[in-house]
């Protein structure tokens, strides 16, 4: 990547880049395959739902990684394996060189200190018999971070106005909540563990427009303040452009393209991310009026039994003959443009 | 074009125990024959609800229409009896509703469901009613539509259920359909593709749209005019490219400001609206956009405004409308 880019990458966020040079995950030729079953007293498994089939990917420090993709595409699935809350099926998941999938569950629990998640549903993700002040504290106590309990009334507190709620909301319970200050808890329950790495599954998805932006400025306060790393699992494309330094873009298990942001967003080139971003319309009727539409045909084949070869191809522009057979290598088309296409 | 639906004055309530709540506080808009019409807004803005009082659809109790007039071809809707209501809706009006998965009836067949319309409205019978099916099913792109007739909803995607609700919306070629969210449960590819099919259909038949939703890029690619909401009423109305180029209220503007866009490299943070929408059981004096607002002056606490206009066919509800030129005005 040319210097002059680099810079224009980095427009006004305190620029990661220089610092970005260590990977702090590594996910290597990650699985996940959920049997099948069929029959109650003896199930048998009659196939398998291949939710990832082999993705490599790497996060590096301090850097926000962007993951999109339609229904079932499985990004969730992947920062759910990356939390150890899927036991993957194969493949690695480095965390500073310590493989995730291969430790027993007593030697994850530091890890899960370190690692923490918000959900993209305010509502069903918070105990609604627990106060605010109980769901703050509670993973306090099972990590033993604060003994004292004047000291974890202290730190929830600062937790609180860190994500810009009044004090008063510890003593509320969540239904007294309205959504927007319902993920603000959701984000002060994952800070509450000091966390290097927090994957957000659809954290601003579940909001309406003007609190979708508050909860977006939120995150990106929080990540230049305390120098966290994001996993940032969403379908919305603008989001990710506004707050992702690189993207990856899923489609049915597989990753098929992963490059710098503006990078991805200007110069797309596996013919499923070109359909997506023209797909998305844009808010001005103008430029709408200018732009060519092209529609994708067809719809996400089932993750049970894909298509041979490369996953796309019934749906592709491009397709010729050899993408029903030969499934295409991921490979670096230009420093950092990584595409999983053999036409381009 | 001639006008084809005349809203004016409407008012919608709830009566609930907390207070009755004023869900569309006096809207008046209108839509011409073959027109797109989008109704855009946040949550519990009235959009939906306004819709639905069109079709008089709102469930009493708790709500009611308690005010206004709605023409639709002369006719106002609000005087009809029940049975010449029910000859409007599905005939005349028809409407595509956001979830195709709670919207079909889930223990009825696709042919059933669509062929009920034809057989209620034109009299048509079984063999005629079958054909017509296996012929709007085939012009809304679902593929074998003589085999689909005989399945069930659960049999089929979401963005194929949705199709089918277009094909039953179209079925007795109605001269105006309103679609409330109708893409917002869909993937995005998916989401191009339904939009793209209701705009070729609508066009090809004549059809006039409302569009509810509150993805402001959809109102761009498809609506000719905008209606924005806010508290139950529109504070804002014109046609697309002046409502998006030159928004003439400080919640047109904010609402602009807060989506970021995919097409352009990321410029600042984002700006968006604090504060939470208003409650609106309990709207007091003044504009209700108010404690949100940036431009707010005095007389906005005690007087709301009315949607005068701007610019011909531009209007805005605002007393400062004509001094929004310096968007942001320091604060950010």
């Amino acid at each position: 990547m040319s210097e002059a880019t680099m810079v224009s990458t980095a427009a006004e966020t305190p620029s990661p880049r220089a610092a970005l040079q260590e990977n702090l995950i590594e996910v290597k030729n990650l699985k996940m395959h959920f049997p099948v079953t069929e029959g109650i007293i003896v199930p048998k498994v009659v196939a398998h739902v291949k939710a990832v089939d082999g993705i490599t990917f790497n996060i590096k420090k301090g850097e926000t990684l962007g993951l999109v993709g339609e229904s079932g595409c499985g990004k969730t699935t992947t920062g759910r394996c990356i939390l150890q809350l899927e036991k993957a099926t194969a493949g690695d998941i480095l965390y500073q060189g310590v493989n995730l999938n291969k430790l027993r569950n007593k030697e994850m629990v530091p890890y899960r200190q370190k690692i923490q998640v918000i959900f993209q549903d305010p509502y069903s993700s918070l105990n609604p018999r627990m106060k605010i002040h109980d769901i703050l504290t509670e993973p306090m106590r099972v990590h033993n971070i604060i003994s004292d309990s004047a000291a974890r009334d202290r730190r929830v507190l600062e937790l609180l106005n860190v994500c810009g709620l009044s004090a008063r909301f510890a003593d509320r319970y969540p239904h007294e909540m309205s959504g927007g200050q319902r993920q603000r808890v959701g984000i002060a329950r994952a800070l509450a563990m000091d966390p290097e790495f927090i994957v957000c599954d659809e954290a601003v998805s579940a909001h309406v427009v003007s609190i979708q932006a508050q909860v977006i400025n939120l995150l990106e306060d929080l990540r230049d303040e305390f120098g966290l790393t994001y996993l940032f699992i969403a379908h919305d494309l603008s989001v990710v452009r506004h707050l992702c330094h690189r993207v990856a873009v899923m489609y049915l298990g597989k990753m098929v393209e992963l490059a710098d942001c503006d990078e991805l967003f200007d110069n797309p080139i596996h013919p499923y991310t070109k359909a997506l971003l023209n797909a998305v319309p844009i808010p001005d009727p103008t430029l709408e009026a200018k732009r060519e539409h092209k529609i994708i045909k067809g719809e996400i084949p089932s993750p049970i039994n894909p298509p041979p070869g490369c996953v796309f191809h019934p749906r592709c522009e491009i397709a010729v003959d050899g993408c029903s057979k030969t499934i295409p290598e991921f490979r670096e088309l230009r420093p950092g443009h990584w595409v999983a296409c053999t036409e381009v | 074009m001639s006008t084809l639906l005349e809203i004016e004055e409407l008012q919608t309530q709830f009566f609930t125990s907390a207070g009755t709540v004023k869900a569309v506080d006096g809207i008046s808009y209108t839509v011409d024959e073959g027109e797109t019409v989008a109704v855009v807004g946040e949550s519990g803005c009235g959009k939906s609800v306004s819709a639905l009082s069109i079709l008089r659809l709102v469930a009493d109790p708790p709500g009611k229409v308690v005010g206004g007039k709605i023409r639709f071809q002369g006719r106002d809707l609000l005087q009809l009896s029940d049975e010449q209501m029910r000859d409007v809706r599905g005939n005349d009006i028809a409407m595509v509703f956001q979830e195709p998965m709670t919207s079909l009836n889930p223990v009825l067949t696709i042919g059933m469901q669509i062929t009920e319309t034809l057989q209620h409205h034109l009299g048509m019978s079984d063999e005629e009613a079958n054909a017509r099916a296996v012929e709007l099913l085939g012009m809304v792109g679902i593929s074998e539509p003589q085999r689909r007739l005989s399945q069930y909803p659960h049999h089929l995607s979401g963005g194929m259920r949705q199709r089918v609700m277009i094909a039953i919306a179209l079925a007795c070629e109605p001269k105006l359909i309103i679609a409330d969210e109708p893409t917002t449960a869909l993937d995005v590819t998916i989401q191009a593709q339904i939009l793209e099919l209701m705009k070729n259909l609508t066009r090809q038949f004549g059809v006039a749209l409302i569009v509810i939703t509150h993805n402001l890029g959809v109102v761009a690619r498809y609506a000719d005019r905008v209606n924005v909401m806010y508290a139950g009423k529109i504070i804002e109305t014109g046609s697309a490219a002046d409502v998006y180029h030159s928004p003439k209220h400080p919640y047109t503007l904010a609402l602009l400001k807060s989506v970021p866009r995919l097409d352009l490299p990321r410029q600042a943070k984002l700006d968006p609206v604090e504060g939470q929408p208003p409650d609106l059981a309990r709207l007091g004096p003044g504009c209700p956009f108010r404690p949100r607002c940036r431009f707010a002056i005095d007389r906005c606490a005690t007087e709301n405004p009315k949607l005068e206009q701007v610019n011909p066919g531009h209007l805005s509800a605002c007393w400062e409308k004509n001094n929004l030129t310096s968007p942001g005005t320091g604060v950010s």
